[in-house]
């Protein structure tokens, strides 16, 4: 079980409320033209051939594929489950994916339909997507969550405590959540739209690493402003810099907004040119998108065969 | 070793068609020089004969400046509206045409295709676009009610940036209405060749724009002819001094841009991870030939070792290698006589006590001329590669500890083209600049360029400036 308190080396930064804070804006700031630039840069790298073909499966392995919506049903999430296992009906050589991340209450669904396959379940918790519920109500639905059979939670931050500079608030939330989620995989969802400002982001990734992610995620998918590459850049500069100051390895995952292989590939990029070959697994990356699948799967049966099969031979969940 | 190895990703070359000769382009059309002498011209990263072109000598040079007198009294009477829809024309058809000659320039000149695809070829149709929109407003640039063209210009430009150099020179000569005499880089003639052709397809009268390839030789009898009326040149210090020395006495203006020896000021309080990407941009950009490269790094002493090893992981990332693999960040080194240059002034930082350090897993092509990125650590103020301009993949770190300090070594230097600064400090960028003798002061970005803002140097860096509204005042009578 990954350690629920600060590494020893910054457990002084957790100390106060003032300390955290001292600590969190004494990182080094973010220049957002250079930021943006950078990540402009790695998005025209051309992945060709057989790396595209690594790519894609690599891609496939990392996936989250989400149903978060409130028409969600136990029908819904067995199918998504069915095909999480085997994305390809007509092709046993493509991988299986990541994780099938759903709300908590369908959590127990997805468990019993993934049973004996090694695709894990994920669940949102803590009054996804807002987080705007009592400590203890966010507890609860983390208890609940893991109780029912979720391999992994993916829990949001308190934005408004953050954005007040209530950092120890945040802190100390996202240490019960941890604790709570008991041997549960933790992600953190930064809800990086609405944090607005890359220097809160590079914060809030650290914020969330000292209290014992071992996932930072994005976003939720449920605003304007998702995963983009430069926010993911950011975050996975943020665990490369934080495994070089503490030693502990800590995920990115990015959600929402991912559709097409092009823009996953270049999220591979991203991790290979940033924070290295360390992070290029599912152990340490993730995708977290519901239509990605299917156009990973078109792109590789068209790799395969020469041509572009089209909507018609993949299934729809 | 590597999960995720990329593949090959070549730009295809049969998008361009290089004939196996060329000629001179004088009064419109191709001929061959009067002697008939010709030269070839070769790819760096693999020492294959391109083509071969005809070496101008003095005869050419008499008829390329008769052509381009004979065309000025019609081109510069035309109304600016005239003269801009020329230049427009240019604009598109380097647009156009962008793919074809950003695999010409990688070819010839042996820079990335991501960077001639990127840089050179938008850069060179926005300076067109840019001096197109002044053609019929120079009564309202500031230099009087009816400011008149010069006359002929000669204009002679280096080969790091071989069209967008031409494009800095032609495009505000053109809008002013003056008529043009271009001599390309002996080793990059085939871009400014293919513009003879763009001129053609703009059907730009013969005359108004002349290109005289050859070598030096050839530069030197352009500035020296008594027809032209301006010369215009960048490249080396050296040379720019003896073309000072042809023209002093004449009426001749000049303008030269020259070298740099820039220093990248990285302050403890800086974007770190955007600083390392602002270093590297400024020394590793088009292999570190550039006039106004980052070549100096000045760290605060705070930071030296945080931001070193974030550099040297980030330079471990570089790939260097084919021009045309659209994932290679940097290429080959221009010519056989550069390499050497680079190679003395990187033994002579061994000399003189200065630690080198390069990627360990660079491995170099065969064939072709090529330099590993190289970082110098330990470099005093009085050593040669803090000193000399090296035009190739070498940074040099030194460190500071006070901003006065800063601004002391930065401009401890007999050059005076650009300088970088990094700090989250607003106050402290303005107290910099207004301290730094440098024709160009970035604030936390480095080598950004746009045909609206003016460039050019202090002290040996040269003088007057290109681009922007100031760029139209050396190609204007005033």
């Amino acid at each position: 079980m990954p350690p629920t308190a600060p590494p020893a080396a910054l457990a002084d930064v957790t100390a106060s409320d003032a300390a955290l804070r001292r600590y969190l804006h004494g990182l080094p700031g973010v220049d957002a033209v250079g930021l943006d630039a950078r990540a402009a840069v790695l998005g025209t790298r051309s992945i060709k051939t057989t790396a595209k073909a690594e790519a894609i499966d690599l891609a496939i392995s990392m996936i989250d594929l989400t149903t978060l919506e409130g028409a969600d049903t136990p029908g819904k999430v067995r199918s998504l489950c069915a095909k999480g296992v085997r994305p390809d009906p007509g092709d046993p050589g493509v991988p299986h994916v990541a994780a099938i991340c759903v709300y908590p209450d369908m959590a127990a669904i997805a468990k019993d339909a993934l049973a004996g396959s090694p695709v894990r379940v994920a669940s949102v918790a803590t009054a996804f997507p807002a987080g705007r519920a009592a400590r203890p109500v966010k507890l609860a639905d983390t208890r609940d969550a893991v109780a029912a059979g979720a391999d992994e939670v993916d829990m949001v931050i308190d934005r408004g405590a953050f954005l007040s500079g209530r950092y120890l608030q945040v802190f100390e939330e996202i240490a019960a959540v941890r604790e709570a989620a008991g041997p549960a995989h933790l992600k953190v969802i930064l809800e990086n739209g609405e944090l607005s400002t890359y220097d809160n982001i590079r914060r809030a990734s650290w914020l969330a690493m000292l209290a014992g992610a071992d996932f930072i995620k994005t976003s939720t998918g449920k605003v304007s402003v998702n995963a983009t590459l430069p926010n993911t850049l950011l975050m996975l500069e943020a665990v490369r810099d934080f495994r070089a100051a503490t030693g502990r390895q800590v995920g990115v995952k990015p959600a929402g907004g991912i559709r097409t292989t092009k823009d996953a590939i270049k999220y591979l990029v991203l991790v290979n040119e940033t924070a290295g070959a360390d992070w290029l697994s599912p152990d340490w990356f993730r995708l977290g998108a519901s239509s990605l699948l299917n156009d990973l799967l078109m792109q590789r049966q068209k790799l395969a065969t020469g041509r572009y099969s089209g909507p018609d031979y993949v299934t729809v969940d | 070793m590597s999960i995720f190895a990329y593949a090959p990703a070549p730009e295809s070359r049969a998008v361009v068609d290089i004939a196996s000769s060329y000629g001179l382009f004088i009064d419109g059309e191709f001929r061959p020089a009067a002697e008939d002498k010709v030269f070839p011209t070769h790819s760096p990263a693999t020492e294959e004969q391109l083509s071969e072109v005809a070496h101008a000598g003095a005869a050419d040079v008499d008829a390329a400046v008769r052509a381009a007198r004979a065309a000025f009294g019609p081109w510069s009477a035309l109304p600016g509206s005239e003269r801009a829809t020329y230049l427009f024309r240019i604009a598109r058809i380097l647009q156009e045409r962008s793919r074809e000659l950003a695999v010409l320039e990688s070819l010839d000149n042996g820079k990335p295709i991501r960077e001639s695809r990127d840089v050179d070829l938008p850069l060179a149709a926005a300076h067109f676009f840019y001096y197109a929109g002044w053609a019929d407003k120079l009564a309202h640039a500031g230099f009087g009610p009816d400011p008149r063209p010069l006359g002929v210009a000669g204009q002679v430009i280096p080969w790091n940036f071989p069209l967008l150099m031409l494009a800095w020179k032609v495009a505000p000569a053109l809008a002013t209405g003056n008529t043009v005499v271009l001599k390309p880089a002996e080793t990059t003639p085939l871009s400014a060749l293919f513009f003879a052709d763009v001129c053609r397809q703009a059907q730009l009268p013969p005359g108004v724009v002349n290109i005289l390839t050859g070598d030096g030789s050839t530069g030197a009898e352009l500035v020296a002819h008594p027809g032209i009326d301006k010369v215009a040149f960048t490249g080396s210090t050296e040379v720019g001094r003896s073309i000072a020395r042809t023209v002093a006495g004449t009426r001749k203006r000049l303008t030269l841009e020259l070298g740099g020896k820039a220093a990248n000021i990285v302050f403890d309080d800086a974007p770190i991870d955007q600083a390392v990407e602002g270093i590297v941009n400024g020394i590793f950009f088009n292999q570190g030939h550039v006039c106004c490269a980052g070549s100096r790094l000045l760290v605060q002493e705070s930071v030296r070792e945080e931001l070193l090893e974030a550099l040297k992981r980030r330079m471990e990332t570089l790939r260097v290698g084919d021009p045309l693999d659209k994932n290679t960040d940097i290429g080959a080194i221009n010519s056989a006589e550069q390499l050497a240059r680079i190679q003395e002034l990187a033994a002579a930082g061994e000399a003189e006590g200065a630690e080198r350090w390069s990627p360990a897993g660079c491995e170099l092509p065969g064939q072709g001329y090529w330099f590993a990125p190289t970082l110098f650590t330990g470099v005093a103020q009085s050593h040669r590669i803090a000193r000399e301009e090296i035009f190739g993949p070498v940074l040099s770190v030194l460190t500071f500890r006070t901003p006065e300090e800063a601004v002391a070594k930065a401009n401890n230097t007999a050059y005076g083209l650009s300088a970088g600064i990094w700090t989250e400090k607003g106050s402290r960028i303005l107290w910099m600049a207004d301290k730094l003798r440098a024709g160009v002061v970035w604030a936390n970005t480095f080598n950004k360029f746009d045909p609206s803002s003016p460039f050019g140097g202090y002290k040996e860096s040269g003088f007057g400036r290109e681009g922007g509204r100031h760029g139209l005042e050396a190609y204007l009578d005033v």
